[in-house]
């Protein structure tokens, strides 16, 4: 998988959960700071992003992502 | 010491006859009917297959991802509350946040929300149950988004007391205000419990209507053939406020909440106490707190829910407490039974019944009980000139609330 195409399975999973829009998710975008994700809907996020993706993403991983190229980097690395 | 008057200047709500207060009122001065078909696979199996279920949907009035993290009876109150704020014309009336407070109640909480939660535990795992389940389930939680999304600061209170929940809510509301702990409270009840177990609950009970092939018919309070109540869906919420708050803004005032009574029977779990003392002691100190006779009050709403044994116990302590000269009425009739609703709905039927001078009817009342001696509104509205009414509202548990609106 892609590093776009991960992106793009990250963009449709903020939506569903958050309702951010798909066109302002970009490898810059902070999660917390400029996506206005908060902790119970990053939970979320992170479990749909282990069903989508076939990862495991430990919480103690989860406090490492902070922007959305963090995510997309570790999912590359463990997919 | 001069006792506080309180007022309501807002209305709000969305339930089985109209997504907002006009046009649930409107249906039910028109006599309609909210109940419907269960038409789920789930309810193939149920002895009670109708229910009186929302007429709007949330999802048509909040949006998407908002939804995700309400329970239903959450969404509602939400849905309520914003009509009742925008009503009282309290958004931009500068009001002190610290200054409004929020009573809203559920009889039974998040059950939806609890039930599909446990369904996602045992197919898939503790790590699916989703964050927002706590938040969802909690009994406080419509009390905390309304408070939440109203930014009140004055305390935000979710009182339970079964089917007198919401009547008990608006009577806390009350208090609070003469207590002169705030100048606003945002007041009601809400509840969305049809799902397969509260209803395989309450039907084991024997305590639902299973006229499953005439719906529109099976809510039939004081009529020979009832067999047990509807389960109804939704909330009601209204702003109660500081008479002299509310003149000072210039607010528009439907009624004045003149006063409660709030009793325990300490008699039985679910039964009412069977000379309905309980009842009588909550009404006669209505009246005395409300500062009118029983003469004064001319209509009743009544709990009435359709039950074999509850409606006519509430004759008998209507008939020792007020008297057989008030003109009563079943809102039930139309809406199905709101349980934690229930008693902000009626209060809302209650106040617009004053405003308006006109009594909704009871339908389906077609072979009155041979107890009923009292002058009920059946069929048809009443046009009738109504200074004070009473709204009455019973729970199990033992609980007994009745509230006195007066014109303003």
């Amino acid at each position: 998988m892609t590093r776009d195409e991960i992106t793009a399975g990250l963009a449709e999973i903020l939506e569903e959960v958050a309702g951010v829009n798909p066109d302002d998710v970009a490898t810059e975008k902070s999660f917390t700071d400029d996506l206005d994700v908060d902790s119970l809907s990053m939970v979320e996020v992170v479990v749909a992003a282990e069903e989508k993706f076939g990862v495991k993403i430990p919480d103690n991983e989860v406090q490492n992502l902070k922007t959305v190229g963090d995510a997309v980097a570790y999912i590359e690395a463990q997919a | 010491m001069t006792r506080v008057d309180v007022v309501v200047t807002g209305l709000g709500a969305t339930t089985p006859l109209g997504g907002d207060v006009a046009s649930t009122w409107d249906a039910m001065l028109a006599g309609h009917s909210g109940v419907s078909p269960l038409t789920a696979p789930w309810a193939e199996q149920l002895p009670v297959r109708i229910a009186a279920q929302l007429a709007v949907e949330p999802g048509e009035v909040l949006d998407r991802v908002k939804l995700r993290r309400l329970d239903r009876s959450e969404a509602v109150a939400l849905i309520a509350a914003h009509q009742a704020w925008a009503d009282a014309g309290l958004a931009d009336a500068g009001l002190d946040p610290e200054r409004l407070a929020v009573s809203v109640g559920s009889g039974i909480g998040g059950a939806q929300t609890l039930l599909a939660q446990d369904d996602i535990l045992e197919a898939s795992g503790p790590r699916r149950v989703s964050p927002h389940t706590v938040p969802m389930l909690m009994p406080n939680g419509p009390a905390a988004w309304v408070g939440l999304e109203l930014g009140a600061r004055a305390g935000v209170h979710s009182v339970a007391s079964a089917c007198a929940t919401g009547a008990e809510a608006i009577a806390l509301g009350l208090d609070i205000i003469r207590a002169g702990r705030a100048d606003v409270v945002v007041a009601g009840g809400t509840e969305a419990v049809i799902h397969q177990l509260p209803i395989a609950g309450f039907a084991s009970m024997r305590a639902m209507s299973t006229r499953n092939d005439e719906p529109e018919k099976a809510s039939r309070p004081w009529d020979k053939a009832r067999d047990g109540f509807v389960l109804g869906e939704g909330a009601g919420v209204i702003v109660l406020e500081r008479a002299d708050h509310a003149a000072a803004r210039g607010a528009r005032v439907y009624a004045r909440l003149a006063g409660a009574g709030l009793t325990s029977d300490g008699y039985d779990i679910v039964q009412p106490h069977p000379e309905g003392h309980g009842a009588i002691r909550a009404i006669e100190k209505a009246i005395a707190d409300a500062g009118v006779t029983r003469t004064d009050i001319v209509h009743v709403n009544a709990h009435a829910t359709s039950t074999p044994v509850g409606d006519m116990a509430e004759i008998a302590a209507l008939r020792a407490s007020v008297g057989t000269h008030p003109v009563l009425t079943a809102t039930k009739s139309m809406s199905g039974h709101l349980l934690g609703a229930a008693g902000a709905l009626e209060s809302i039927a209650t106040i617009l019944a004053i405003r308006d001078g006109v009594v909704p009817p009871t339908i389906n009342l077609d072979d009155p009980d041979d107890g009923l001696d009292l002058d009920v509104a059946a069929h048809k509205a009443r046009q009738m000139d109504i200074p004070a009414a009473l709204n009455n509202s019973f729970g199990f548990g033992g609980h007994n609330v009745a509230l006195v609106f007066t014109r303003a």
